[in-house]
């Protein structure tokens, strides 16, 4: 599987990272480059083999059903870069 | 009151328990050599003032006959992926530039509750994505070493943990806390000749700590030798509630468990590890690494880890992956950038955000991680990555049938120079051949000083050790560290 | 083995129309009759005191961005911890109907960018739901005992993360966000495309709502939002291949939705007939113009990117939870209306009572007084019901409690008062919330058995009554009825019927 500049367009507009001509040519090559790398993967035969979903030996913890947090307005808004009263502003959206 | 700043963990603790010195004094000799180093630009923030408050409140706890805790007055150098209350935290990203946490990380609020004091907040590769410390938003840190050939060539000081590296090799701090993705501990560690462990994933709490992989990323002590390390680790380690891949197991005393007698141990030397054309220095160091373990009285056996060469496509699908998801957050809603064209909605802000405040590799990195995980790759990439990932941990199950633990070289060279890399990302990428394995599996694994290179440069001996067995690797460590006889320095030039 | 299929929890159920035709719902256009195909996704707010994954209050109406955590607002470095309680109501949910509970599930990613979406991703289940496959019979009307019944399949129950919300109408320039939500635990309860009317969709969401009610999971409150469907709609001729279906976010009423289910299967008729062709779209309903309209804007370039989320490891269910949640699981509408009308209940006060939790527990409630359960239905319906009806008001509004009624109604049943007294005495009871014996006793309203009394009356009634008297003993029987009316006004009321009946044949030979 190769890229093209269209679908590395495709992935920047995705990831929400504007790009331009310029960037987006020369992403084409590293993607290729990465991406032909990694394709070795595919000569792994992984018959029977059950993707990883724990590093290490461990079980999911559940919490108690109890109001522990939360009431900390001023430290969640502290570092907002657009502060509106006791809100994040953000441009209008259209919905 | 040069030489204090020549000891290390171990000795400040002890002197500052003693009375041989005040834990304020040992500060004081910490921040001037801080303050005298910016040619190395290993912090990002210096809090001269936080190190010393800190060292004040032991020295008032011990005239007041109070317990000390284990690393009373050792001042330490805080790699900027750890949120610290108060004091900003950037990952070294343009993108978190000026954000200052309303919160401390877990591990850094026990550090500074074992005693310990913050010299500053230290460089590092961009979201800890890198091998060099040259994605750092805020320059790279150089690496206190030269070569012998009297050049002045500056060198990395590896990465991404390369602050902590740099530092604590230029006698910056004792000691620093580094966290470790794919080898970001121990790589660093091994290109300035010093030592740094990654426990076993879910030792160390990964809550305030910006997140680079969920599941690879973790904390571990830096410093100058593997007590140091065993004592800051013990300082580190323990469970978390709030994160819930944290074990829930009590930290050994890994200090007290110390002992350089490897009778009964099993090394395994892994047949894959030795690439074709692999570097004359680093074939060397191995060697005498195996000497030196066998006459520490351990068995040396060949293994295989067959899957070993698939690790590190592996890890560049699964990190990137996770990555490109860990960093959706940088939005520029709720902190760090903004960037806000003239007329853009909010689709756009994010772009312009996110292509402003994320450095090159950080955004290729996502652009990775984003297209392996889109629709219809997903199977191709991201499970098949996992599977190997599977059969990586398998290997290492295997392998501990027949020895304790595994000794290879941290990295395929010595530190390189800045910009040697640059060009192509694999290049770089392959700096990680022999630290990734063990990420991916999770275990522990750690960096000792082996030797210098012919450029007489440091080289790093990795000792890869079973989950939650840290104590042997420290142990194995310590063995190699008491027959290397590795007292090289870098002559002070900054 | 990752599943377990739970026995059924109720047996009890009524027999279900086998292959489940409930309504033969058409529509005609002009080229035929056209099928539509129906399958909702409701999310259900899960009951509980905090989020999903971080110990911020769930509580509605705060103060903007109070009940918000670090991990709410996705700070730098912050990690979900699941709360216990929000996966017990899923599962719990589950068992209600008779779905498979997956003992081994996992929470993954769903990545977009938003800026009610903290995040950048939202958590939730896409491999590995914590509840598999299950069903819903429902009765196109509840009340009707005699209306077919259809079984609507389930495809899954998932837990998942809300998201905040955004406010447009604040600034001139600028849409504010609120967390409040964001981070509260949502079960999203996907059906299958087995809905084929407004009818059935609308039976179905009242039969869900009914059972998350009883079960205890959610609150069923759609105009606070803790309920909400995504309606899927195609239609298609008759028994003929699937259609292309369009999805309608977020409808909050089920008024709204049926009446978005018969617009957009309109719509997609009138399309497909004029030559056009339906588009897979998100579409948005606008109750004031009773339409569906295209949400294309949200439409761009969609790839949610699901993954395992790496910050949890999977969710391992124990014997011991699954006990647990099955042990506190209360008796279910289908069983309970069995068990009423096998205790002598009507079909049709057994389906009312039933249909919602909150009657049912009210109920429930009078029983546990030991109130007679013929005698309680009956004036639960007639009273009750007619007296709140008439207020305005719900039954959990009402101003008599069970324990009162239950008290009013020992007191007819013991024949302290009677039938019309009781009445009275309700009436005064809900303006003034007294107790049934109060007012019984301070208004005098005690039922006599003094029969010298009543037969003193039943003599002057007579008396003055000749010509009715003579006209009863000639055979014209329907006087009697006069007679009782007569001596019971004269008695206030107050005589026991019985009595005065027994004294008035006498009287009358």
């Amino acid at each position: 599987m190769s890229v093209d500049k269209d679908t590395v367009n495709k992935i920047a507009r995705l990831s929400r990272i504007a790009i331009s001509d310029a960037e987006a040519d020369k992403m084409v090559g590293e993607l290729n480059g990465i991406l032909a790398w990694v394709e070795q993967l595919g000569e792994v035969d992984v018959t029977g083999v059950e993707p990883m979903t724990a590093v290490i030996a461990n079980k999911l913890r559940l919490r108690d059903d109890v109001v522990t947090d939360g009431d900390v307005r001023d430290k969640v808004l502290a570092n907002a870069p657009a502060k509106e009263g006791s809100f994040f502003g953000v441009p209008k959206v259209i919905e | 009151m040069t030489e204090l700043t020549k000891l290390g963990v171990a000795a400040i603790r002890d002197g500052v328990a003693s009375g041989a010195f005040t834990a304020v004094e040992v500060a004081t000799a910490f921040n001037s050599n801080v303050a005298k180093a910016k040619a190395l630009n290993a912090f990002i923030v210096e809090t001269p003032e936080k190190a010393i408050e800190a060292a004040q409140a032991v020295d008032a706890d011990r005239a007041a006959g109070k317990p000390l805790g284990k690393m009373a007055g050792v001042p330490i150098g805080m790699k900027d992926l750890f949120c610290t209350q108060g004091v900003q935290t950037t990952a070294a990203s343009h993108i978190l530039e000026g954000f200052v946490p309303t919160y401390e990380s877990t591990v850094s609020a026990k550090l500074w509750k074992a005693g310990a004091g913050m010299l500053g907040k230290l460089n590092m590769d961009q979201f800890a994505m890198g091998s060099s410390n040259e994605t750092s938003y805020f320059g790279n840190v150089i690496s206190p070493w030269r070569r012998n050939d009297g050049s002045n060539a500056a060198l990395a000081p590896g990465g991404s943990s390369g602050g902590s590296s740099s530092a604590i090799a230029a006698r910056l701090c004792p000691a620093a806390t580094g966290t470790d993705t794919g080898g970001s501990i121990r790589q660093p560690a091994a290109f300035v000749g010093i030592s740094g462990i990654k426990p076993t994933y879910g030792r160390c709490s990964r809550w305030g700590v910006v997140a680079f992989a969920s599941s690879l990323d973790q904390a571990g002590p830096m410093a100058r030798d593997v007590r140091d390390c065993a004592i800051m680790l013990e300082a580190m380690a323990g469970f978390d509630p709030k994160d819930s891949t944290s074990l829930d197991l009590p930290v050994p005393t890994w200090e007290a468990g110390l002992n350089r007698d490897l009778k009964g141990k099993r090394i395994g030397i892994p047949k894959e590890y030795r690439l074709d054309g692999i570097d004359e220095d680093i074939a060397k160091m191995w060697d005498n690494g195996i000497a030196w373990l066998k006459d520490a009285g351990a068995e040396i056996v060949d293994i295989s880890l067959p899957h070993t060469q698939y690790a590190l496509p592996a890890y560049y699908i699964i990190a990137p992956a996770e990555a490109s998801s860990n960093l959706a957050r940088y939005d520029g809603v709720r902190f760090g950038l903004r960037d806000l064209p003239e007329g853009a909605g909010l689709q756009d802000m994010y772009a312009a955000t996110r292509a402003a405040g994320f450095g090159e590799e950080v955004r290729r990195r996502i652009m990775i991680g984003t297209y392996v995980l889109s629709a219809g790759f997903y199977d191709a990439y991201y499970t098949q990555a996992q599977k190997v990932r599977a059969l990586i941990a398998r290997d290492f199950e295997n392998a501990w049938a027949s020895c304790d633990l595994i000794l290879a070289p941290t990295a395929p060279s010595a530190a390189f120079g800045l910009g040697e890399k640059n060009a192509d990302p694999l290049s770089m990428y392959l700096n990680d051949v022999f630290a990734v394995p063990a990420s991916l599996a999770g275990l522990p694994a750690m960096s000792v000083p082996g030797g210098l290179s012919k450029d007489g440069l440091p080289l790093g001996l990795q000792i890869i050790g079973k989950a939650l067995d840290e104590q042997a690797v420290l142990n194995a460590g310590l063995a190699i560290e008491q027959r290397s006889g590795f007292t090289a320095e870098a002559g002070e030039w900054w | 083995m990752r599943g377990l299929r739970l026995n059924s929890v109720q047996d009890l159920r009524r027999k279900p129309e086998s292959g489940g035709k409930m309504s033969e719902y058409r529509i005609q256009g002009n080229t035929g009759a056209w099928e539509v195909v129906i399958g909702l996704e409701v999310h259900a707010q899960i009951t509980s005191e905090s989020k999903l994954f971080s110990g911020s209050s769930t509580g509605f109406g705060a103060e903007p961005n109070s009940h918000v955590s670090l991990v709410d607002a996705a700070m730098p470095g912050m990690l979900p911890v699941p709360n216990r309680e929000c996966l017990r109501q899923a599962v719990r949910t589950g068992m209600a109907i008779n779905a498979q509970i997956n003992r081994w599930s996992r929470f993954d990613r769903k990545n977009y960018f938003y800026a009610d979406l903290p995040q950048g991703y939202q958590i939730s289940q896409l491999y590995h739901p914590i509840v598999g496959e299950g069903e819903i019979e429902v009765t196109l009307n509840e009340k009707d005992p005699d209306s077919p019944t259809k079984k609507i399949g389930i495809e899954r129950i998932h837990v998942e993360q809300d998201a905040g919300k955004l406010m447009h109408d604040q600034h001139p320039t600028m849409s504010f966000v609120d967390l409040n939500r964001s981070g509260v635990a949502l079960m999203e309860i996907v059906s299958r495309p087995d809905i084929s009317s407004p009818q059935e969709a609308g039976a179905y969401l009242k039969k869900l709502r009914s059972i998350l009610r009883y079960v205890g999971s959610c609150d069923g409150n759609m105009e606070q939002g803790s309920m909400r469907a995504d309606v899927n709609v195609s239609v298609r001729k008759p028994g003929g291949e699937l259609g292309t279906r369009t999805e309608t976010k977020n409808v909050n009423s089920i008024r709204f939705m049926m009446q978005a289910i018969e617009y957009e299967a309109q719509r997609q008729v009138d399309l497909i007939e004029n030559g056009g062709a339906v588009v897979q779209e998100t579409r948005l309903f606008d109750p004031n113009k009773m339409e569906t309209r295209s949400m294309r804007s949200k439409e761009d370039a969609h790839d949610y990117r699901y993954f395992p989320d790496p910050d949890l490891l999977p969710v391992e269910l124990d014997d011991a939870f699954l006990e647990e949640c099955r042990a506190s699981l209360p008796e279910l509408p289908d069983a309970k209306r069995a068990r009423y009308e096998a205790m002598g209940l009507t079909a049709y006060n057994a389906a009312v009572l039933t249909a919602e939790a909150e009657t049912a527990f009210w109920f429930e409630d009078l029983l546990a007084q030991g109130v007679d359960a013929k005698q309680g239905s009956n004036w639960l319906m007639s009273e009750l019901f007619g007296a709140l009806n008439k207020m305005g008001k719900t039954l959990d509004e009402s101003p008599v409690n069970p324990k009162q009624a239950a008290e009013l109604l020992g007191l007819v049943a013991d024949g302290t008062i009677s039938g019309s007294i009781a009445k009275q005495v309700f009436e005064i009871m809900l303006e003034t919330g007294q107790a049934a014996s109060a007012i019984v006793e301070e208004k005098g309203l005690k039922q006599t058995n003094d029969t010298g009394a009543i037969e003193s009356e039943i003599a002057k009634i007579m008396a003055a009554n000749e010509d009715k008297v003579a006209e009863y003993r000639s055979g014209k029987d329907k006087l009697f009825g006069f007679f009782v009316g007569q001596t019971m006004k004269a008695m206030q009321g107050k005589a026991n019927p019985q009595i005065i009946n027994d004294l008035l044949k006498k009287a009358l030979g």
